[in-house]
This record gives C-alpha cells, sequence and structure tokens, in this order.
C-alpha cells in the first residue's frame, strides 16, 4: 500500500468513525393514538437519512402527563424528545424547561404552521413544540337520521337547533340516542367539552382578578342546558362517557350527533370499525349567538427537555416528524386520509387533501378557534377548553367531578356551581393568584 | 338421610365454588376472548361471548409493533432478581424476630407493615431524584432494588409467620450440636421452611410482575417490563381494546402458566400454620 493510499483509507476510516459517533439513539415519550403509532411504523425513513435511531415509549395519555412532567421538572433525562399538548407547552416554557424551537431550519418552512397552532405552542411569541397533528371539536351526525327527522344540518348550526334535532332524532325504543356527549370527570374528557361549551354560552372560568365565575348566569345556563338536553335525549350513564365509550356508541348506530375530536372523523367513517361509515355528515361545533363557538382547540407536539444532550439530533427528528416531507410519505404509504391534520396551512391547499371528506371541516373548526380570545368576556387566560395555568389541571379535574355528579343525579346543578366556585377559589387563593 | 344431606351439602359448596371462582376468573376469560376480536366486535353492544369469527390479528399486530420479548425479560429480571434478593435478606431478619425476638420486635413487624400504608406516589419524587442522581433511572438494576424494598416487609412477615411454627428446641439442639449461626440458618431452618420459603417467592414473584407503579414510572426504552408493554396500548381517543386485550393477555400469560403448575404449592404455602 502507498503511502498516499493508506492516508486516504486512514481518513476514510476516521470519517466513518466519527458520522458514527454523531449518530445518536433518541428516546421518544409518545401517547397511543393512530397517528403516533404510524409515525413509529415510519421511522426507519429518518434513521434511513440521519444515521440516527430511535427509541420509543409509548404510554396511555395520562400517563405519560405524569411520567414526563416528574421527568422535566427532576430534570432526569430519560427522554430525549416528549409528546406534550398545548395545555403544558407554554407553561412549561415559560419556566424555561425547553428548548426553544427558533433556529428551525430555512427548508422547514415554520410560517407553514397553521397560526392558531403555532400560537398555542408558544410562550412570549417563541415556538416550544413543533405541532405533530392538530385537532379541534365538530359535530358529526348520522345523515340518514336526520332526514328521517326531516331536518337539515346546518354547516353552523345554534345549541337550540341542536337541542331541537336531538329530541326529534332519540327513538329509544330503537335505542337511537339523538345526541352523545362527554359527561365523564376528568379536565381532558367531560372537563374540556363544558368548558369549550361555556365560551359559547358567554361563560369563563376567570374575570380578569382571577376570580372564579361559577356563581354566574352563564355558567347555571350552560351546565343546564346541558343536562337538560342529555337527560332527554341522550344515552343512559352519560355522566360517566368519555371519548372512548360515545365512539363506540355512535360506530354501533346508536348516537344521532356526536360533538367531539375532528380525529375522531376518520373513526367514525372506517367502514372498518363503524357500522354507519356511509351515512355521516359534518358541521361546525354549535354556537348560542354570542360570537363564540364551542369548538376546542389542540395539537400534540414534540418538545425538547432542557439539558438533553442529543439537541442537534432531537431537532432533526422534529424536522423530519413535522414536515411537508413527512405528509407525502405518510399518504404514500397509507393514503391522504390518514396524514396528520391540522398542523399545517399547506396541507389544506394541497389538492389531494381536498378530496377527504372531513378536511375542510377540521380545517374550519381550527380556525374558528382562538385561545388567546376564546371567551365572550374578556379573560386573563390563553386556552380554548382550558386555562394554560399550572393549577387548572387539578382544579379542572375536582369541578368536572362536581358536574359528573350532577350529570348523574346525585346532586343539583346549583349545589355543583357552588361547590366549584369554593373548589376554585380556595385553590386560586392558596396558589397565590388573589 | 346423613350421607344425603352430606353429599346435598357438598354439591352446594361444590356450585358455590365454581360459581365465585369463575366470578373471580371472568375478567381475565373476557380479557382473552376479546383478544380474538375484531376492533369492531370487542366493543359489541350485546356483547358476542363464543361466537365470533376468531382472529389471531391482534396478537400479530401487536409482534409486528412492539418488541415482546424485551418487556418480558425485563420482567423475568425485575421480577425475579427482586424476589430473590428479599429472601436473602429476609430469611436472616426473620429468623431473628421469630427465634431471637427483642422488646421492640412487634413494633418494628408493624412498623414495617406500616410502610405500606403510605400512597407509592408520596414518594415519587425523593425516588426519582434518588434515581437520577445514582444514574439508575431506565435501569433493570434499580427497578430490582426498588421492588425489593417495596415487598421486603412482606416477604419478612410472611417468612416470620412460617418460622414461628418451627419448635426453637429444633434449633436448639442443633446448637447443642455444634452448628454455627449460618449452619443453624442454612441446614436446619431453611430446609424445614421450604414449603413457605416457596410459597413466599412464588407470590412475591407474582407481585414484582405485576406491579404497575413504579416500573411505570422508573422506566423508559431499556428497563420496561411487561407493565409498560400493556400500558403502550391503552389509549383515551381510540378503540383499541382487541390490541389492548391480546398484549394483556401475552403479559398475564406466564405468570398464569406459572401459577396453575405452582397452586399446590401456593395454597399450601398460604394456608401454612392457618388451622392448628
Amino acid at each position: 500500500m502507498t503511502f498516499n493510499k493508506a492516508l486516504i483509507a486512514a481518513g476514510v476510516a476516521s470519517l466513518l468513525a466519527a458520522s458514527t459517533a454523531q449518530a445518536d439513539n433518541l428516546v421518544i415519550a409518545t401517547v397511543n393514538n393512530g397517528d403516533m403509532i404510524r409515525m413509529q411504523g415510519l421511522t426507519s425513513d429518518f434513521t434511513d437519512k440521519t444515521g440516527h435511531t430511535v427509541e420509543w415509549v409509548t404510554l396511555e395519555e395520562n400517563v405519560l402527563r405524569q411520567r414526563v412532567t416528574t421527568d422535566i421538572t427532576t430534570k432526569g433525562g430519560a427522554f430525549d424528545i416528549m409528546t406534550i399538548g398545548m395545555y403544558e407547552t407554554p407553561i412549561w416554557g415559560k419556566n424555561g424547561w425547553l428548548v426553544p424551537m427558533d433556529d428551525l431550519s430555512e427548508e422547514y418552512d415554520v410560517d407553514d404552521i397553521l397560526p392558531a397552532m403555532a400560537g398555542g405552542l408558544s410562550y412570549e411569541g417563541t415556538l416550544y413544540a413543533a405541532p405533530f397533528y392538530g385537532e379541534s371539536s365538530m359535530i358529526m351526525y348520522r345523515t340518514d337520521l336526520m332526514e328521517a327527522a326531516g331536518m337539515e344540518m346546518p354547516e353552523a348550526p345554534t345549541w337550540t337547533f341542536i337541542k331541537d334535532a336531538a329530541a326529534a332524532m332519540t327513538d329509544r325504543d330503537n335505542e337511537i340516542n339523538g345526541v352523545c356527549l362527554r359527561g365523564k370527570a376528568g379536565w381532558g374528557e367531560g372537563g374540556a367539552f363544558i368548558t369549550a361549551m361555556s365560551n359559547s354560552f358567554g361563560a369563563r372560568w376567570f374575570d380578569e382578578g382571577w376570580n372564579a365565575q361559577f356563581d354566574t348566569e352563564e355558567w347555571a345556563n350552560t351546565i343546564n342546558f346541558f343536562k337538560d338536553m342529555m337527560d332527554a335525549s341522550g344515552p343512559s350513564g352519560y355522566a360517566t362517557n368519555g371519548f372512548n365509550e360515545n365512539l363506540s356508541l355512535f360506530n354501533q348506530g346508536k348516537c344521532g350527533m356526536w360533538i367531539d375530536a375532528t380525529v375522531a372523523a376518520s373513526f367514525v367513517t372506517n367502514p372498518k370499525d363503524s357500522t354507519v361509515a356511509d351515512s355521516v355528515g359534518f358541521a361546525l361545533a354549535p354556537d348560542n349567538g354570542l360570537g363564540k363557538r364551542s369548538n376546542w382547540l389542540w395539537a400534540w407536539a414534540l418538545g425538547i427537555p432542557a439539558g438533553t444532550q442529543k439537541e442537534a439530533a432531537a431537532k432533526q427528528f422534529i424536522e423530519w416528524a413535522t414536515s411537508t416531507d413527512y405528509i407525502e410519505l405518510v399518504a404514500a404509504n397509507e393514503g391522504w386520509a390518514n396524514v396528520p391534520p391540522g398542523a399545517r396551512t399547506s396541507l389544506y391547499e394541497n389538492p389531494n387533501y381536498k378530496d377527504v371528506p372531513f378536511a375542510k371541516m377540521t380545517l374550519d373548526s381550527i380556525l374558528s378557534a382562538d385561545p388567546n380570545d376564546s371567551t365572550v368576556k374578556p379573560s386573563p387566560y390563553v386556552g380554548v377548553q382550558f386555562a394554560a395555568i399550572p393549577e387548572f389541571a387539578g382544579i379542572a379535574t375536582e369541578v368536572s367531578q362536581e358536574f359528573s355528579a350532577a350529570y348523574a343525579g346525585q346532586q343539583t346543578v346549583a349545589e355543583a356551581l357552588a361547590k366549584a366556585q369554593a373548589i376554585t377559589n380556595d385553590a386560586m387563593e392558596a396558589a397565590g393568584y388573589k | 338421610m346423613a350421607r344425603a344431606v352430606t353429599g346435598q351439602r357438598k354439591m352446594i359448596n361444590t356450585l358455590a365454588a365454581w360459581s365465585v371462582g369463575l366470578l373471580i376468573f371472568f375478567p381475565i376469560l373476557w380479557t382473552i376472548l376479546t383478544s380474538f376480536k375484531s376492533e369492531a366486535q370487542a366493543i359489541a353492544n350485546p356483547p358476542v361471548f363464543f361466537l365470533f369469527d376468531w382472529t389471531l390479528e391482534n396478537y400479530s399486530a401487536v409482534q409486528e409493533r412492539s418488541n415482546y420479548s424485551k418487556f418480558l425479560w425485563n420482567s423475568i429480571i425485575i421480577a425475579g432478581g427482586s424476589t430473590l434478593l428479599g429472601v436473602l435478606i429476609a430469611v436472616p431478619a426473620a429468623w431473628s424476630m421469630a427465634f431471637v425476638p427483642g422488646k421492640r420486635t412487634k413494633d418494628i413487624l408493624l412498623w414495617m407493615l406500616s410502610t405500606k400504608m403510605l400512597p407509592a406516589v408520596g414518594v415519587l419524587y425523593p425516588i426519582y431524584l434518588g434515581f437520577v442522581k445514582a444514574g439508575l433511572l431506565d435501569t433493570r438494576v434499580g427497578l430490582v432494588i426498588v421492588m425489593m424494598l417495596i415487598n421486603l416487609p412482606i416477604i419478612v412477615w410472611m417468612l416470620y409467620t412460617y418460622f414461628r411454627e418451627i419448635p426453637s428446641e429444633i434449633l436448639e439442639a442443633a446448637r447443642m450440636d455444634g452448628a454455627t449461626l449460618r449452619d443453624e440458618i442454612i441446614h436446619v431452618l431453611t430446609p424445614m421452611a421450604i414449603p413457605g420459603i416457596a410459597s413466599t417467592l412464588l407470590l412475591n414473584f407474582i407481585l414484582a410482575w405485576n406491579e404497575a407503579f413504579w416500573t411505570l414510572n422508573l422506566t423508559a426504552a431499556k428497563a420496561a417490563p411487561l407493565t409498560a408493554f400493556i400500558a403502550s396500548y391503552s389509549s383515551p381517543e381510540g378503540l383499541f381494546f382487541a390490541k389492548l386485550s391480546a398484549a394483556s393477555t401475552m403479559a398475564i400469560a406466564p405468570i398464569l402458566i406459572l401459577g396453575w403448575f405452582s397452586q399446590k404449592q401456593l395454597v399450601r404455602g398460604l394456608t401454612f400454620g392457618a388451622v392448628k
């Protein structure tokens, strides 16, 4: 071997060694849902492109929330990337627990992220997590039952219409409930629904001085309307029904209408799982003529815990997973109906995606929710179905338990509201807001 | 006549025992049945029991998505390691409490048991921080230590109960024959308490296998056992009950088989000293 050849061989060997040394193994904590599982199946594309490998830790949503919160508050370093929601991101960003996403590459096109999503995942204008997919809520209804009831669903109905339609569609003898809604306790279950609904009734959680507002007429109207409608036209035991219970009822043809997450659209229109897949229509979540609709806004996003040793590789992964190229990759492998929705503007300009039946309604729903201006009267918090303060999850869980007890008839609506008022004011006082 | 009454009573008792047994076993049976259904059949109302299109697609989907053998291996190491370590520590501890009790032995035993009354989440942060500092997060060694500590009070209590049944005169005789303390515990006490030690091992292996709070909170990708495997199939947004059932069946199958083959020892050990 000549000296030159030996030099070149040594150079190549050291380059290979260097590239091997730079290849990281990323540990990613995520939730178990269709879009995330699909991403896990396509991870080899990322590894082929970058050399980095990925290990997934998939957990149920509430377990994940507890697990990543423990890890980030103790700087445990168990994860290089965390799947977090719109509730945690601004709070954790404010606390300096997340790496800011302010240096994403030009090709990534950060301006393509839907403004509502970018706004909800930012703190003081800095993005702290990139949205993997976004969702709002909307009405899914049975077109055949609506026709049989002699009614026609407007594109943007009112609550009064929904109540009337629910009564007209209800057929107890044939186990058909006019409307199925979440009544289950939990801030992310029934708590999220009733908060979004209360926005359209002019209610709010707090006034500008962080005083609880459950003693107002708006909240009484919200809960009374919900309970009256569900008692008359909802399924039995609705006080314990959440997303999955209602999905199950709808897919078995036992709900005339279901108002819930836009992500459910792909489930109820899938003939493999749904017995009513060919007769589902969509409409915007109802309003009450007060200028605010009752739809929420949520995103599952990917964030990097501050202090990770693998920040560069983690950012590479996030750019890959939330890019337009990834959307194309999913479309090529699984079809356009299965691409992660609600994160990028360009997706809704794509002619291929326009054929997906629920695409337009999903976008319209997302665009009609503004986390910075979600209530009729002014409020001091950011968030549509939540208030982005650390105390909210605990308070809202307790409050939703009181509401569920009222739905179940264990106490009156007035009693539940009085307890909610006391719980919230006590907690806010203890936390130093007042 | 007396025989007829006895026979009738026996039949009623047998029927009652089978009914209670089936009632207790029903959730497991239902999980196993659901694992062979499609997702649509899994949520069917009224539910279908046996007359459905049996399928293995959930098992293949779970196998395709998860590395089952990695989770299984972690479960075996964590449950087995913590149980063995716990028994090694508990045998001398239980010996001293049973045969050379002090003034405070009863208090110590109660204090040990009282640690089981504290909600686990109450000490999550101190233990998590300790794990971070010691570099034990997401390691099997860390989990073995924690699981051993969690189950140690039960192991000590069980062994203490078994040892109390052994006449102390036998140990005194061994001592008079010149047996050292080590000989006394290893060659005299342990062989006599084999049924009790075996049932303690089995019960604590099962407890460690099924423990979910610490195994979910102290692991990530490397040391996660089968409890994390099950948790990865649970979802509040999406109906994946059939796949969740398949994952659950795969996770409980080893322990069900172990329990089935060792039920005689388990019952013998658990009822040891119960009837005098």
